[in-house]
This record gives C-alpha cells, sequence and structure tokens, in this order.
C-alpha cells in the first residue's frame, strides 16, 4: 500500500519523509564534521528535522488510524513508496554541498513553514509554528557558511559553485504541485508551493551574490520523488536506516 | 503616546492561574522536584515546559510542551514527570504533549533566569514575542544584540557557535575574562 486514499495523511507522510531524509543525511557528519563545533551544529540541524518528522509521522498515523504506527511508516516502507523530494535524499556529499543543500532548503523551509502556519488544519499548523523558529536558526547559520565558502578561497568557492551547479536541476520540484496538493491547498489546509517560487529566488539570489557565486540560468527540473520514483541513493540511506527494524522485526528498547 | 510593555506573557499568566488552584496545588509543588535532565538548574516549571496540572474527579493530566521538536529531553521529562507522580502515590493520571502554542524562550520563569546565570549559562537576551514572524531578509539576517558573559558581566562576547552542547544552546566566549559560555538561544 503506498498513497492512504486519505489526502491529509499523505500530504503529511511527504512532509515527514522530507524531514527523515534530510535529518539522516545530516546525521551522517556526526563525528565526521570539518571541526566539533560545527559537528555539534550539524547534529542539533539533524536533530530538529528528525524531531519534526516523527511529530509529522505521528500525526499520520493518528489521523489514518489503521494500527500503523508512526514507526511502522517510517521504518516499514520501501523506496518506493517513499514520498520525499529528491533533493533531501541525495548522498551528503563534501561540506560546500551540505551547506548549499542546507540553504536552499532551510529558505524554502522558511517560506513554506511561515505559509503552512494558516493552515485549517490546527496540527500542521502547530508543528509549523514549531519550525519556523528552528529554521531560522538553520537558515542564519547556512547563510553565514554560504557567505564564507563562497567568498573565501579558490578551492571553497569552486566546491560551492560545484554544489549549486548539481544541485539546481533538483530546485524546481520543491515547488512543484500536483492533484494531491492541489486539492488540499483549495481547502487552505496545504501551501501552494508555485506562489513561493519567486521569493525564493530572491533571496537565495542576494546570498549567493553576497557570496560571489553564480546561479545557473537553466531550468532543467529533475523530479520523481512525489510518485516515488527515486534517485539510486534512497536505497542505500534506507538500508541503513531501517536495519534494526528489518532485522529484527518489532524489536524496541 | 502610551505604549505598555509586557513584562509577563500571556502564556505566563495563564500558567499562574492554573498553579493558583488549590485542587491541583500540591500536583504542582510535587512537579516542582522535576528538572530539566540537560540544565538540572531548572525545573520543568521554570522552563515553561510544564504547562498545566488538571483534575477531573480522580484523574490527573499532565500537560508537557516540548521545547524544540528534536529535544530527546522530553521523553525523559515525561518519565521523571510519570516517577514522581507514582512515587507519591498517584496512580490515575495521564501525561500530554501540546504542540500549540510552541513553546517559546518567554516562558522562562524570572527565577528560571537568575537560576541560569548563576549556574553559568547566559539567559535569552530579547523577548521573542517582539521579533517579527515574517520572513523578511531584514529580520531574517539581523545581527543580534551582544549577549553579557554570565561570569563577569562584560558585553564584549564573541559568537563561536549558532549550536552548542544541546539544540537550546549556541556557544560564546567572553573577550575580558576569556571564559566560554553556554547562551540559552532565544526562540
Amino acid at each position: 500500500m503506498t498513497e492512504t486514499n486519505t489526502p491529509i495523511v499523505d500530504y503529511t507522510i511527504r512532509l515527514a519523509d522530507d524531514s527523515l531524509t534530510l535529518g539522516h543525511r545530516l546525521s551522517e557528519w556526526c563525528s565526521n564534521g570539518p571541526f566539533l563545533e560545527e559537528d555539534i551544529a550539524l547534529i542539533n540541524v539533524s536533530l530538529d528535522y528528525v524531531g519534526r518528522a516523527r511529530m509529522l509521522y505521528a500525526y499520520a498515523a493518528e489521523t489514518e488510524n489503521q494500527g500503523r504506527s508512526e514507526d511502522d511508516i517510517c521504518y516499514l516502507r520501501d523506496t518506493r513508496e517513499y514520498r520525499n523530494l529528491l533533493i533531501n535524499e541525495l548522498p551528503k556529499g563534501d561540506f560546500a554541498f551540505t551547506i548549499v543543500r542546507q540553504f536552499f532548503v532551510d529558505t524554502f523551509n522558511l517560506l513554506f513553514y511561515t505559509e503552512l502556519l494558516n493552515s485549517k488544519d490546527s496540527t500542521l499548523a502547530a508543528i509549523a509554528g514549531k519550525s519556523i523558529k528552528e529554521t531560522k536558526y538553520h537558515l542564519r547559520r547556512s547563510k553565514d557558511w554560504m557567505v564564507r565558502l563562497g567568498d573565501g578561497t579558490e578551492e571553497s568557492h569552486n566546491r560551492c559553485q560545484a554544489a549549486i551547479d548539481e544541485l539546481w536541476d533538483y530546485v524546481t520540484e520543491m515547488f512543484d504541485m500536483d492533484e494531491l496538493e492541489t486539492g488540499l491547498a483549495a481547502q487552505g489546509v496545504a501551501v501552494d508551493r508555485t506562489a513561493l517560487r519567486e521569493q525564493w529566488q530572491q533571496i537565495v539570489k542576494e546570498v549567493t551574490d553576497e557570496a560571489t557565486l553564480t546561479l545557473p540560468d537553466h531550468d532543467i527540473a529533475i523530479r520523481g520523488g512525489r510518485t516515488g520514483i527515486h534517485t539510486e541513493h534512497l536505497g542505500y540511506l534506507l538500508a541503513e536506516l531501517q536495519y534494526v527494524q528489518r532485522a529484527y522485526p518489532g524489536n524496541t528498547w | 503616546m502610551v505604549s505598555l510593555i509586557p513584562t509577563v506573557s500571556i502564556e505566563q499568566v495563564e500558567r499562574d492561574q492554573h498553579r493558583a488552584n488549590p485542587a491541583t496545588a500540591a500536583i504542582w509543588n510535587l512537579l516542582d522536584a522535576v528538572h530539566d535532565p540537560e540544565v538540572p538548574v531548572l525545573s520543568l516549571w521554570d522552563l515553561g515546559v510544564l504547562r498545566n496540572v488538571e483534575k477531573q474527579g480522580d484523574k490527573i493530566t499532565v500537560t508537557l510542551t516540548p521545547t524544540y521538536s528534536g529535544c530527546p529531553a522530553i521523553n525523559t521529562m515525561a518519565e521523571d514527570v510519570d516517577a514522581a507522580l507514582k512515587n507519591a502515590g498517584y496512580r490515575n493520571f495521564e501525561i500530554r504533549n501540546q504542540l500549540a502554542p510552541a513553546w517559546t524562550t518567554d516562558w522562562l520563569s524570572p527565577e528560571g533566569r537568575r537560576k541560569l546565570k548563576e549556574y553559568g549559562i547566559a539567559p535569552p537576551q530579547e523577548s521573542s514575542t517582539c521579533r517579527k514572524t515574517s520572513s523578511d531578509k531584514a529580520s531574517l539576517f539581523a545581527e543580534e544584540p551582544p549577549v553579557p558573559c554570565p561570569q563577569c558581566d562584560s558585553s564584549n562576547t564573541l559568537k563561536i557557535s549558532e549550536f552548542g552542547s544541546t539544540a537550546c544552546k549556541a556557544l560564546y566566549k567572553c573577550q575580558d575574562c576569556h571564559e566560554p559560555f553556554d547562551y540559552f538561544k532565544c526562540l
């Protein structure tokens, strides 16, 4: 079973999958950060993402009310059942790649959760309320790093620019709307993603200008996450994330 | 024009009202012994995480609001509340998590702020209710006001990292007394 026939549950699982996959990627920096403070910062941001995913999975499980727990949704679905945006599942890459992705996604999240605050679904609005506050800290940090790396050494500049060029094709999917989300947006529950693009572009452009970096002018879009068509990387991510539950089904501690 | 500056948040007033209820007073006092596992100097009341204690017939409902989404301490806090109630002989109770309104550092009690500073953690500076929730760039990337050193009160301090030993703290150092310190961030 993939879609649940309950739009609000499917929507909530999408947002949870986005948050979990990126949170997991950030957790891979644990003990591998460039220096201690940055290691701690990356893991703190990771915790916020995983915590947000938990709130969303718990809400999806409760609303679905079919006996699936938040853990079942997270640990017992395979790649084709995951609905996250592709940008969140890409491997962590080098530090520049991690920072550019965070900057792109943090900026998006700030705009997205600011709108979701007005959702007629009071639980989603409450989760948005928590997420915005945390996202502001995330964004302040990723923005600072963009400028430090972009306007830093030749090496850091080049790595940052390479990350922008690679990530750019995954940006458009963040603003895609489909039937599910359009329907929920019409009811005042979901956010109209297309309306966020211009402001996103404006903030990103301003910061990349300051960082002496260039945004690509092409508009290629790689998409598929929302229909379960993922990059090869998600399977490896889930293999690690779900290992214990797959090897020892139902195990708890 | 006279502008009123509220020194106590609306939520704090509500909490004070809840606490003033004689029917639950004993439980509030009992729960003062439950402390934040990460910042042991603060009780759950000081931290603002303990939102409400209600009694309907024999049943007690304790409401907690988590600080950060991913804060692992919330589970420990709920377990500690559970243990405190059981040890005092209560059996019929429920511990609830409530997300909205979202926890903010404005809910730290004045006593809590004082305890933090004494413990060597700089308390949150500005009231986050004054901050705009809009996403305009000015408020987003605005400079933060200086954080005074909890040891020597100097304002000549430097932020080392946006994130410290826990999600709720940032890492600073004092350029006068040269002590590093944690700052309890505004949220």
